[in-house]
């Protein structure tokens, strides 16, 4: 069987992230990264392969997103994927979540997996949403924030936390499934495979390439459009202390506290 | 103009979320401004009371699937399609949680609709609705609108407030045929409790855990340093409840409990949106992490750069000698 992990290419956690305001997209210059997310999507697939529940004979790391996501592709190679596939196209600028989920289906849908995977968020975007969608194109059974999976025959029994507490429920692959940061521990590259990965097969896909009509991605088939961007309401910056010399900083803590009665 | 329908989550007995009234009272309010209706639809097992108490929050209307489950999104976002392309709703609208996202999403492929997430406001432009949504870690509001409709809506938790205005809505029972794919999730069990049955709601002070405690044992240092404040109690961020080192009922933050104590004291938080949102309306608010660049100083009052380990066993002494 075959697992298809979905990875983004997002800004560093380090790099101030900023909208450019000529075109209200996110400035993609800086320096990039793996979604942090994804890496415990990977690590799931993984072991899947590693393990012997399941008769996973390939993982395929699948992104879109411009030319530098590449390296992104490496990195999830690196940690383990087999060979990754980039949807790459001018004519996607721009896409929202809408327009995103049905060109990522349509990637997925010429990989034919028999699970998909994802990370809980994307960093820069945080919707939560792409395994939802893409599940509905791909007519998947899915499930979100999953932190547990044991393997049932063709049944894969998740466990994840919503509003009341912790679900379980079991779902018939093929599936979508996007996985919590608390689902496993995920394994640094050795040098060797960081060395490997740029040899591995790497598929650059156009749009014409798997069947997505232009109309459909992009500004052009984006359903939500972004009217303004406006500043939060002004917050009062608070007091911020460095920890140089500990008692100091307690004697200050405390000194804090009483002042605000609340000790 | 279509109106606008709301999904009404509930515990499996008809009680329903908080979160899910507001939105029906935000879609009330939203609806009379665009001249429309809102209505609300609800699966599983609602009794013709409940359904009709959903009318107190100003909906005129109540769609019920009896025979769809409550908790899982697929067969709900088969029934809400159905709805909305039956009865020409303009905007489909959710409180926070997290059910409410996965059913936001799939509706979005199934209609092929613009969808806004996290949404902390929605406004009437030019007869239309425009969903204020903040991005990047908060440092930005986009204001969304939606090419075409339906247009999907998701809140961010405790967005929109509950009002009560009086009044019954009218149950309509509907019968739909859910899809091939929604039937192959089948819900073992929902809404399990791990671990003790914590009360963390009555606190005047909550000692917030993070992962940046590194085990289980660190909690025993936050309740120490609880313990030293007059009605002190120890809640948790959600990756320290999934990793099985707190209790899920000390849980705050979008799928936890909402708090708002004299004092929040976060330990090895890194401040995520989704555990910033309930906690923030905290009186005071003070964090302990290494890192300086994390994102929960931005909305402290008092932020400490520093080692929680060698901080907090020395913040709880003095703390301790004080009380005497
Ligand atoms: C749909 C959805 C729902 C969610 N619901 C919730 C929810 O209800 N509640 C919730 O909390 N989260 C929720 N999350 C998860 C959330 O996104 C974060 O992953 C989570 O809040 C992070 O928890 P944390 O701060 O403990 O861990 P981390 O983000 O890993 O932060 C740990 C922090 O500890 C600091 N640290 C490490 N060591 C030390 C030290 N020695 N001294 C001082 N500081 C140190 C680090 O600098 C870091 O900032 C949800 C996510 C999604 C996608
Ligand atoms: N452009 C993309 N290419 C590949 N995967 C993506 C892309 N955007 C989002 N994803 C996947 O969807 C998950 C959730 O992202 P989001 O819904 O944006 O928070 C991420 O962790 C990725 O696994």
């Amino acid at each position: 069987m075959k697992i298809c992990v979905l990875v983004k290419e997002v800004p560093d956690a380090a790099v101030q992230k900023r909208i450019d305001p000529q075109t209200m997209r996110l400035d993609r210059s800086g320096e990039n990264n793996l979604n942090p997310f994804d890496t415990h999507a990977i690590e799931a697939a993984v072991r899947f392969k590693e393990g012997d529940e399941l008769p996973v004979d390939e993982v395929v790391a699948v992104t879109m997103g411009p030319d530098s996501a590449q390296r992104a592709l490496q990195k999830a190679v690196a940690l383990g994927a087999d060979r990754s596939v980039h949807l790459c196209d001018d004519a996607l600028l721009g896409s929202d979540v809408c327009a995103t989920g049905k060109a990522l289906a349509k990637v997925l849908e010429s990989e034919n997996p028999d699970l998909v995977l994802l990370g809980q968020q994307s960093d820069d975007g945080e919707c939560y949403t792409i395994g939802a969608v893409v599940a509905e194109h791909l007519k998947m059974p899915s499930l979100t924030q999953v932190v547990g999976i044991e393997v049932e025959g063709d049944k894969l029994k998740c466990e994840r936390q919503a509003e009341y507490g912790y679900d379980t429920v079991a779902l018939t692959m093929p599936a979508v499934i996007s996985v919590g940061d608390a689902i496993n521990e995920p394994r640094y590259p050795s040098l060797k495979a960081i060395m490997g990965a740029k040899k591995k097969p790497l598929d650059t896909k156009a749009i014409g390439d798997v069947g997505i009509d232009a109309a459909e991605v992009g500004d052009t088939g984006s359903k939500t459009t972004v009217i303004a961007l406006n500043e939060p309401p002004a917050k009062e910056a608070g007091e911020i202390i460095e920890d140089e010399d500990t008692a100091e900083t307690v004697e200050k803590i405390v000194a804090w506290l009483d002042e605000r009665k609340l000790i | 103009m279509g109106g606008i329908l709301v999904y009404a989550l509930h515990d499996g007995e008809g009680n329903f979320n908080k979160n899910s009234l507001g939105a029906l009272s935000e879609a009330t309010s939203l609806a009379s401004d665009l001249g429309a209706e809102a209505a609300a639809v609800v699966v599983g097992n609602v009794s013709d009371d409940q359904a009709q108490s959903l009318g107190n929050y100003g909906v005129t209307k109540v769609y019920r699937a009896s025979d769809v489950p409550e908790g899982l999104a697929q067969p709900i976002v088969d029934v809400m399609a159905k709805i909305i392309q039956d009865d020409g709703f303009s905007y489909a609208l959710f409180g926070g949680g997290l059910l409410g996202f996965e059913i936001g999403a799939g509706l979005t492929a199934r209609l092929d609709a613009g969808v806004t997430m996290e949404v902390t406001s929605v406004k009437v432009a030019d007869g239309k609705l425009v969903s204020e949504r903040p991005i990047l870690g908060d440092s930005q509001i986009a204001d969304v609108g939606y090419v075409s409709e339906p247009g999907i809506i998701i809140g961010r938790l405790n967005a929109f407030d509950v009002k009560e205005s009086g009044g019954t809505a009218e149950v309509v029972d509907v019968n739909v045929e859910l899809s091939e794919w929604s039937t192959r999730a089948e819900m073992i069990t929902r809404g399990e409790q791990r671990g003790e049955d914590v009360d963390i709601e009555a606190a005047d002070v909550l000692i917030g855990g993070g992962r940046g405690l590194g085990s289980a044992e660190g909690f025993d240092a936050c309740e120490e340093l609880a313990g030293a404040f007059p009605n002190g109690a120890v809640a948790a961020t959600r990756a320290v409840v999934d990793a099985g080192w707190y209790p899920y009922a000390a849980q705050i933050g979008q799928t936890g409990k909402t708090v708002a104590p004299k004092l929040y004291l976060a330990v090895g938080v890194s401040g995520a949106i989704q555990h910033k949102v309930g906690m923030q309306n905290s009186e005071a608010i003070i964090a302990i992490n290494k890192d300086a660049n994390a994102p929960i100083f931005e909305f402290s009052d008092l932020g400490v750069v520093g080692d929680l380990n060698k901080i907090m066993p020395k913040l709880t002494e003095a703390l301790k000698a004080r009380k005497g």
